[in-house]
Parts: C-alpha cells; structure tokens; sequence
C-alpha cells in the first residue's frame, strides 16, 4: 500500500486546476491519469476556446493543456504524476486500487480529487454497432491526437457546439462532411460554427435523426428519417446517405462510477448528463475529504472545469490542514467566476440543474 | 522475409492540416491476426490498425456482431485484443511498439445468452 497525503483522478482541465492550487497551498499531490498524455479533452482541441478571459478563451484547447501543465512544473518535489495509470476502484477507507503496466497497485490518501470527467453517450437506432460509428470525441482523437482520418465521407449526427466544431475540424483534416444531422427544429450549437460549416456547403438538417445503418463488418451507409414537433417519425421521409463514418455527437455524461462505487450519495439530473455526487457548498462530497470537480459533477465545459478545479484543490488542501496563503480571497475570486460563467441563456439549462441537485449558483 | 503493407499503412494519414503538424516518426512494425503491418511511432495500436484499413476489432459478446473501436479514450471496451498473448487489452490507449503481435479475440471471449 501507497500512502499519500491527496490523490487527483483525472489529468484534465479540472484535475490539472486543482493539483496547481493545493501544491500552492502546500500539499503534496499525486495525480493519476489513465492516458498516455495528460491534458483531457483538451488536447484534441484546435479550436479557439470561448468562455471567460481569465480561463483563456480566445486560446485553442491544445494549448490550454500546455499551459496548465507548464504551471505545475515549479512544484516538481511535491507532484508525483503517473500517467498510463487507471484508478479501477475507490472504497470507502480512502483506498484507491490503480491499473497500471499490467499490475494493480493500491493507494492510501488523507483526501482525493475525482475529476475523471465524461463519456460519451450514444444513439439507438437500427445496426447502431457496425464499425464505422463512432463518438465525436473518438473521432477527434484520431484526427487531432493521431493524425489519421477517421473516414472518407461523414455523416455527423447532432448540431450541439461538439457536432459542429468536430464537423469544421474533419473538414480541415481533408475529410468530406456529408451532413450534420439534428432531431430538434433547431441547431443546438453556436450560430457562429453552423454559419462556418453552411458557409462551406455542408447541410444541417433539422428535424431528422439516423434511422438505421447499413454494412457488416463496416459501415456503408445510412438512412435517415424526418421528425416531426413532438419527435415522431414522418411516414415516407427517410433519405439515404453513403458513407464509411458515422459520428454520434449526443451529449455526455460523467464518469461517476468511482463515487458510486465508494458509496458517495449520488443524484441523478438530466439537465447535467446523468448521475452526480451530492456537494456541499464546498465542493466536499458525502464522503469527507473527498471532492468531486469538472465534468463529473455535471456536464458544463472547461471554463468551468478549471475554476471548479482550483476550488477544490483549495478546499481540499484546507481540510488537510494546509490552506492557501490567500484562502479567503481564492474562494470568494473562484466562486465569483462560475457565477460570472453560468449567466446568461446558455447557462439556463446547467442553472437549472444545479439548482435541482440543491447546490448554490 | 516478410513483406509489409506499406502502401496501405499510408492510405488514412492527414497529409496537409492549416493549425496541426504530424511530425513523420519512425515506422513501427507489428503484426495483426499474422499479417505485417506498419504502424508510426507515437501511433496506439487502435489508430495504426485504422491507418491499415482494419475497422472490425471485436465482436459484441452475446450476439458476436462485428464492432469497430468507439470511444478512442478507454471507457467502452470495445477495442479489445490480445496484445504480445495477454488479453483484453485497450488498444485505443495503449500505445504500438516494435514487434507487436496483436490479435482480435473475436468470439474467445463470450457470454451465453
Ligand atoms: C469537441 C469538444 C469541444 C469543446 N469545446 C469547448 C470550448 O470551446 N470551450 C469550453 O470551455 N469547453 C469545451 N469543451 C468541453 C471541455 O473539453 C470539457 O468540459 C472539459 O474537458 C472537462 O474537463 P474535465 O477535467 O472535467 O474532464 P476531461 O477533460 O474529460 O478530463 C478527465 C480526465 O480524467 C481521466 N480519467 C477518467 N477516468 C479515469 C480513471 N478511472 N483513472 C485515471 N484517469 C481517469 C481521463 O482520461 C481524462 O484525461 C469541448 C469538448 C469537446 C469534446
Ligand atoms: S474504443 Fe472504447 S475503450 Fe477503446
């Protein structure tokens, strides 16, 4: 058994946040990440980032990641970082079991981070497992991370900004986008990626989802079909597309099952993803010393990852005995940015579910 | 000697991106199911088995249909192979190494319905 003072799962926009404020605060950290490189989801990110100044928007994704693993580099003594590292289990006596060059080695902490953020959801419809279907964020680790084409002809289905900023971004690896396909009567996303994609040719269909897939071993086409208002299928309206990739960009949802695992009192909220730890103010979850941070606590973006990240690498760092030189001015600072990040109408939906799991906005 | 599928190593490559380089690496060989293939450094095995035009990696455990890699980051399962004899590896996060012997398990792993 390895014993360590505070653990953080999950090297991501939240996990990296939150390891750089409690090293501040003068804890030693451990930080482990399943991946081969730490970053999240941000390192497949070429698009410039929306959101708030102070959480670099206007920066692209993959070099947010730099910089916030360039911030840690001052604390070397105190961080021990093991990448390639799958924490497999977490049990109530703060034991986490981690799976790691074919060996389970356990881990002891005095307080541990969850910030292991989301997996995609996906679709039923007909033939929905021929290969060739693939997640969107699958789609951009092969394009961004790899460099290979997932596909000759895609055909993405959902027009949230994931939808439409994965469909830009296979258009500029040389990929062909058939159509981004929409079930709403509406795009989902920002106005400013679908008049890009428009712009380029591709059509967005509103009110029509995937039907059913063709192909054996692979993908070779799929047909499609129209929806009306309340969703229901419009008789005679299904159309057929060729193509060897379809992507699913429908949503996330957190990766809760460390937390359900160690008994921590979940609660599930559709407006967030699925299901997420109980809070309190502190970002604490039922279980003492142990916080939750980023996407798993509910579907936002990085923005938000981050600055729910550096809170609770504060609070943690504080209920380990070491709070942060300006404790009181951190927490006030922090709090007052999620506010700031969730105003307006694209925070009506992440308002409206946080105020449903009872948490303060 | 063996002769290795060069040209369709190549076939899913970004040639030309406006923001991202792929820096040429060096060339990593591996065998899949026994067949000569080459991979890239840096490559996991999942990425340089699509680079060679492989999609099907397993097949679903009930009813044995053929499935591709879906997640891309280790949360789905379903790019499972036998790596170097161990089984039930995620290819999409582990990355190629010379030499590899990679193998799908297809139906060796099963549950009865
Ligand atoms: C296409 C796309 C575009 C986006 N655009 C924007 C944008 O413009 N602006 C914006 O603010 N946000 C954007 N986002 C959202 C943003 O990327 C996410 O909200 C953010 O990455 C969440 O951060 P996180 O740290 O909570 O989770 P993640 O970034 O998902 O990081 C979680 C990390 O935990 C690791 N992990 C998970 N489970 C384990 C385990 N058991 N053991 C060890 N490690 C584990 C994962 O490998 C991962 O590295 C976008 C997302 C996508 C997919
Ligand atoms: S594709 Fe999902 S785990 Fe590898």
């Amino acid at each position: 058994m390895r014993e360590r003072d505070l653990i953080i799962v999950g090297g991501g926009p939240a996990g990296l946040s939150a390891a750089k404020v409690a090293l501040e605060s003068g804890c030693s950290v451990t930080l482990i990440e399943r991946a081969n490189d730490l970053g999240g989801q941000l390192v497949k990110q070429t698009h410039k980032f929306f959101g708030s100044k102070s959480e670099y928007a206007k920066t692209r994704g993959i070099d947010i990641a730099t910089i916030l693993i360039h911030d840690l580099e001052p604390y070397q003594d105190r961080l021990e970082i093991l990448t390639n590292a799958t924490v497999v289990a977490m049990y109530p006596d703060y034991v986490l079991s981690v799976y790691s060059g074919h060996d389970y080695i356990k881990f002891k902490a005095n307080a541990i981070i969850i910030a292991t953020g989301a997996s995609e959801k996906f679709l039923v419809f007909e033939n929905n497992d021929i290969p060739g279907i693939y997640g969107a964020g699958a789609i951009q680790t092969l394009m961004n991370q790899y460099g290979i084409m997932p596909g000759r002809d895609v055909v993405m289905v959902g027009s949230g900004n994931i939808g439409l900023i994965v469909s830009y971004q296979l258009i500029q690896a040389g990929v062909n986008v058939k159509a981004v396909l929409e079930a709403a009567d509406h795009i989902g996303g920002y106005l400013v990626h679908a008049s890009k994609l428009v712009r380029l040719g591709v059509p967005i269909l509103t009110n029509t989802t995937v039907k059913r897939a063709h192909g054996t071993t692979k993908l070779e086409k799929v047909d499609t079909i129209q929806l009306d208002n309340h969703w229901k299928e419009i008789e005679g309206s299904e159309e057929t597309i060729e193509c060897d990739a379809l992507c699913i960009s429908v949503g996330l949802s957190p990766l809760h099952q460390l937390l359900s695992m160690a008994g921590v009192e979940m609660i599930y909220i559709n407006e967030l993803g699925g299901m997420i730890p109980k809070k309190d103010e502190d970002y604490e979850t039922s279980m003492p010393h142990v916080y939750a941070c980023g996407d798993v606590t509910g579907i936002e973006e990085a923005s938000s990852a981050m600055v729910e990240g550096k809170i609770a690498g504060l609070m943690a760092a504080a209920s380990l005995g070491k709070p942060h030189p300006e404790f009181d001015s951190r927490k006030e600072e922090y709090f007052h940015q999620l506010t700031n990040l969730r105003q307006g109408p694209c925070g009506i939906k992440i308002r409206k579910g946080l105020e449903q799991a009872g948490e303060m906005i | 000697m063996i002769e290795y599928y060069l040209e369709s190593g190549e076939e899913m490559r970004i040639e030309e991106h406006p923001i991202l380089s792929f820096k040429k690496q060096n060339q990593l060989h591996f065998t899949f199911n026994g067949r000569p293939m080459i991979g890239i450094e840096g490559d996991t095995i999942a990425a340089a088995l699509h680079d060679n035009g492989i999609m099907h990696y397993s097949n679903s455990l009930k009813s044995h249909r053929p499935r591709g890699f879906y997640c891309a980051i280790g949360n789905c399962g379903s790019c499972n192979m036998k790596v170097n004899g161990v089984e039930n590896i995620k290819t999409c996060m582990t990355l190629l190494a010379e030499g590899m012997v990679v193998e799908s398990e297809l139906d060796e792993v099963t549950i009865d319905a």
